[in-house]
């Protein structure tokens, strides 16, 4: 039973999210900044009257900060503990099915990388980087703690 | 067969909880017989499902205590106390028993042969203790039909219909953007209704009648004053009463704390309450009432009270506050240090209560749900504690603020007062860097929630405005925001971690317009922004420096004098108000007068006719003398802050000037008083004389004489400290007097060394009266 991916970039990179972990795909337009809050969350929207936390991954894998300031960011919609998180990507591309298990990668990745891998898999378009959603959530700090 | 059982532990549940207060108040009223029936019937059927379920020793146990219930019911034994408690004893372990059946686990291991043979005892005496309640036993006659529902479809029903509404408000937004047709509108309109009908009804199924956290308290009552030997009698009011469920579950502690104190360390025993002259058994009242969108709760017992003094000397040795504070703390201040961690009034720790889980324990589980505690006591008359805390927990009234053109909530519960920074009364300073506001007198930090957020605010810092706020836990303080917005009722959410991580917010919402907002945490506020807490409200109180006071704003009442003229008199000299009948105002002694109760004071503030039939008058006071000031009524409190122009004559008024935006007349109290106060009313200290009461003479011939020449006259069953003393007895003597006239009833002296004076000589005796008054000043 093959899993189904969901292939985004992120920072010029193509990864693989669980499809199954993620709600659906949204375009967002208003962003309310929270101040103060840890530097990858991007800010609130909402949804469907949905408060949803805003994440942007780029900052998550600390590759610098995704520019928000063009209006409107394609995101792909997770809830983890009962909450709701847009995960701003550059681009969402399709959804294909997963050839095999993740299996670690052994070459040394970037640190932000190295973080959120769960491993590399298999597809029909080549091996692709499977990233730990709770991982890229929680940003740069648990790796701190 | 596992959903038969598990309707049985539900049913035994619901049972047991009911007959909690039951069996105190049967063992209260023995003759009851409705109750010795429902306890009956709980262990008839207990005994009954028993047998079915296979459980032998519950079997035992129910069908004990049935057979002893069924003796009483047949009028062959009293249900003395010792037979309630064996009842109650068999009760309890029923009721553990069944917890650990519904837990799944084993049935406790033990014997229960003792609890049976408690039944057969029969009671010799009758017990010291007793402890009875006066419930609303007969709401529970009709019980409605019910179902069993599980608490997580009911949690999944409201917050189904809470996103039901914020999807309604989102919908109503994109169809005011619209150019909508007027069906669509009335339709929407019908759905509009039909979700706040909903919503009401979703929410009142999360609602419980507070009764079933009474229910509980006349048997923990009972248990207590058994173990302590005292009499308390609970008085349980406003049981139905209903309260979301989860607030429920939040009180029940705090609330089952400041039960345990009182009874510990309230209500005295009988020996020490007869002492004091009060009825043997103690007065327990707990009563919940609803008021707006706040429920209350009072716990007032009639015990010792709690002695403020006392506290403070608690505080003082414990570090609480600094020994210079201590003497400023008013009443109020004094009492609420119970609240402080550490402070206990009890002298030894009990078994019951004071083992350190204190009432700042309480107090901070009650406003974490966004709750009050307050307390009042008397000492030697009782302590009041009044338990304030929201309906629910899901939708908060708030007040959406904005600084740097992005919008936030904060919770009303937590806002003191709002302020302008430019405002009259307000001054900002810095000190340090450190912003200190001062609001009227008073000095709060100040911190400006664009420091905070790191967010740059365009609004210059005058025309910002404060928010003074009062969070659970911490000190008083003022928010610098740029612009207030509105009230609004926002259905709260919680946030991610990553948000709650800042500590800065409690929740976010969605505002009428579908925009996300953030709601404060006022606590996280000033815990960021630097405030320091220990310092709490006593710090902050009354800090007028000299030169402050002189610049302050006097305080004045405004008023409309019965001339129709617009008034201010000023507040210092206002000793109160009073009303009285135009009959109680007659001219007397060259005056115009007012009977006030027993005293009779000049009337200042007529002009022409009392045309009404009652007449407002302020008493006013300068410390020794009273006089009245007749007005029509009352504006407002204000300040006077303008400038002040002086009258040209001395009179009643003395300036004019603006107050509130209007010029109106300064009274001058110092005319009234010189002018109002005849001689012998402005004499400040009225010099009192003993006269004998038994004596004819002198209380009709020789008292006016002795008044009229300002005294005030007493007689010997006064034993205080007299000015003068006036004996007819040549050889008596007053030694609590300072001065002695002795009256010979003889024109001539006994002897050379007589000083008395012939009681017809005039002359004598008022010079004697007179020396005598002057010299005791």
């Amino acid at each position: 039973m093959s899993e189904l991916l969901l292939i985004v970039s992120i920072g010029g990179e193509r990864v693989a999210l669980s499809a199954a972990s993620v709600e659906s795909v949204v375009e967002l337009d208003t962003l309310i900044p929270v101040p103060r809050a840890a530097p990858h969350v991007a800010g609130l929207s909402a949804l469907r009257s949905r408060v949803l936390t805003v994440i942007d991954c780029m900052r998550s894998l600390e590759l610098g900060a995704t520019d928000c300031s063009d209006g409107i960011r394609e995101a792909a919609v997770v809830e983890m503990d009962g909450h709701h998180y847009a995960l701003i990507v550059d681009l969402v591309e399709d959804v294909i099915e997963a050839h095999s298990e993740p299996t670690p990668i052994r070459a040394a990745m970037g640190e932000g990388w190295e973080r959120v891998s769960q491993g590399m898999v298999e597809t029909e378009e080549g091996p692709l980087l499977l990233i730990d959603i709770a991982a890229l959530v929680s940003g740069a700090e648990v790796k701190a703690a | 067969m596992d959903d038969l059982i598990s309707e049985f532990i539900a049913e035994c549940r619901e049972m047991l909880e009911a007959l909690g207060g039951e069996i105190v108040a049967w063992e209260a009223s023995p003759d009851d017989r409705s109750r010795l029936d429902s306890i009956f019937r709980f262990v008839h059927t207990v005994k009954g499902n028993c047998g079915f379920f296979d459980f032998p020793r519950l079997e035992a146990l129910s069908h004990a205590a049935e057979d002893a219930l069924a003796e009483v019911r047949a009028g062959r034994r009293n249900a003395d106390p010792v037979l309630v408690s064996a009842v109650l004893g068999i009760i309890d372990k029923i009721a553990e028993m069944i917890a650990a059946l519904d837990a799944g686990e084993e049935l406790p291991a033990g014997d229960d042969s003792a609890l049976i043979q408690a039944l057969q005892e029969r009671s010799e005496a009758p017990a010291a203790t007793a402890a009875a309640t006066v419930t609303e036993a007969q709401s529970r006659a009709v019980a409605p039909r019910t179902i069993r529902l599980s608490v997580e479809l009911l949690d999944r029903l409201m917050s189904g219909v809470s996103d039901m509404v914020l999807a309604r408000n989102e919908l109503a937004r994109r169809l005011r953007e619209t150019t909508s047709e007027v069906a669509v509108d009335g339709a929407f309109e019908r759905l509009s209704s039909i979700i706040a009908e909903m919503r009401d009804a979703i929410t009142r199924t999360r609602m419980q009648r507070i009764e079933n956290l009474f229910v509980a308290l006349p048997r923990m009552v009972r248990d207590l004053s058994a173990e302590l030997n005292k009499q308390v009698l609970v008085d349980i009011e406003g049981g139905d009463v209903e309260l979301d469920r989860e607030m429920i579950e939040m009180i029940r502690d705090p609330l089952t704390h400041i039960i345990r104190n009182a009874v510990d360390h309230g209500i005295e025993t009988p020996a020490e309450r007869l002492k004091s002259g009060k009825r043997e058994i103690g007065m327990l009242s707990v009563s919940a009432r609803q008021s707006g969108n706040q429920i209350l709760i009072d716990i007032h017992d009639d015990g010792r009270g709690i002695n403020g003094k006392k506290l403070v000397e608690k505080a003082v040795a414990a570090g609480v506050i600094e020994k210079s504070d201590a003497a400023d703390l008013s009443q109020r201040e004094q009492l609420a240090l119970i609240f402080e961690a550490g402070l206990s009034t009890a002298k030894a720790v009990t078994a019951i209560s004071g083992r350190g889980v204190g009432m700042d324990v309480v107090r901070s589980n009650i406003e974490r749900i966004g709750g009050i505690v307050e307390v009042d006591s008397t000492v030697g008359v009782g302590t009041r504690m009044t338990l304030r805390v929201p309906l629910t927990l899901t939708i908060i009234p708030a007040l959406t603020v904005s600084v740097a053109g992005q919008s936030f909530a904060i919770p009303r519960s937590a806002i003191d007062e709002i302020v302008r920074a430019n405002g009259e009364s307000v001054t900002l300073e810095k000190l340090g860097g450190a912003g200190v506001a001062t609001i009227r007198g008073r000095r709060v930090p100040e911190i400006a929630l664009s420091d905070v957020l790191g967010l740059e605010s365009d609004i210059p810092e005058q025309d910002r405005s404060l928010v003074v706020l009062r969070p659970a836990g911490a000190d008083v303080y003022a928010l610098a925001v740029d612009r207030i917005h509105d009230h609004e009722e926002l259905v709260v959410k919680p946030a991610a971690p990553a948000i709650m991580a800042t500590g800065l917010y409690a929740g976010t919402t969605l505002a009428d317009d579908g925009s996300p907002i953030l709601l404060f945490d006022p606590a996280g506020i000033a815990q960021v922004g630097g405030v320091k807490l220990e310092s709490h409200d006593r710090a902050a109180r009354i800090a007028d420096t000299p030169t402050a006071a002189v610049e302050a704003d006097t305080p004045v009442l405004l008023f409309i004098g019965l001339d129709g003229a617009r008034r201010a008199m000023r507040l210092a000299v206002v000793d109160r108000i009073e009303e009285v009948p135009s009959a109680a105002i007659r001219p007397g002694a060259g005056q115009l007068r007012v009977q006030l109760g027993e005293a009779i004071l000049p009337l200042a503030g007529v002009h022409g006719e009392l045309s009404t039939e009652k007449v407002r008058l302020f008493r006013l006071n300068d410390g020794t003398c009273e006089i009245g000031y007749a007005f029509r009524e009352v504006i407002d409190l204000s300040a006077i802050a303008n400038e002040i122009i002086p009258a040209e004559h001395p009179g009643e008024i003395s300036a004019v000037t603006l107050v509130a935006g209007e010029p109106a007349e300064l009274v001058d109290p110092h005319w009234l008083f010189s002018t109002f106060l005849t001689a012998s009313e402005r004499m400040p200290l009225q010099p009192v004389c003993r006269i004998p009461a038994d004596d004819p003479w002198m209380q009709n011939m020789l008292r006016p004489i002795v008044e009229a020449a300002g005294y005030r006259v007493v007689s010997e069953a006064d034993e205080f400290e007299v000015d003068l003393a006036i004996l007819s007895d040549l050889s008596a003597d007053d030694a609590a007097a300072a001065r002695t006239i002795r009256l010979r009833a003889e024109p001539d002296p006994a002897s050379g060394k007589d000083t008395s004076i012939y009681r017809y000589d005039r002359a004598a005796l008022l010079t004697a009266l007179k020396s005598a008054g002057a010299g005791s000043r």
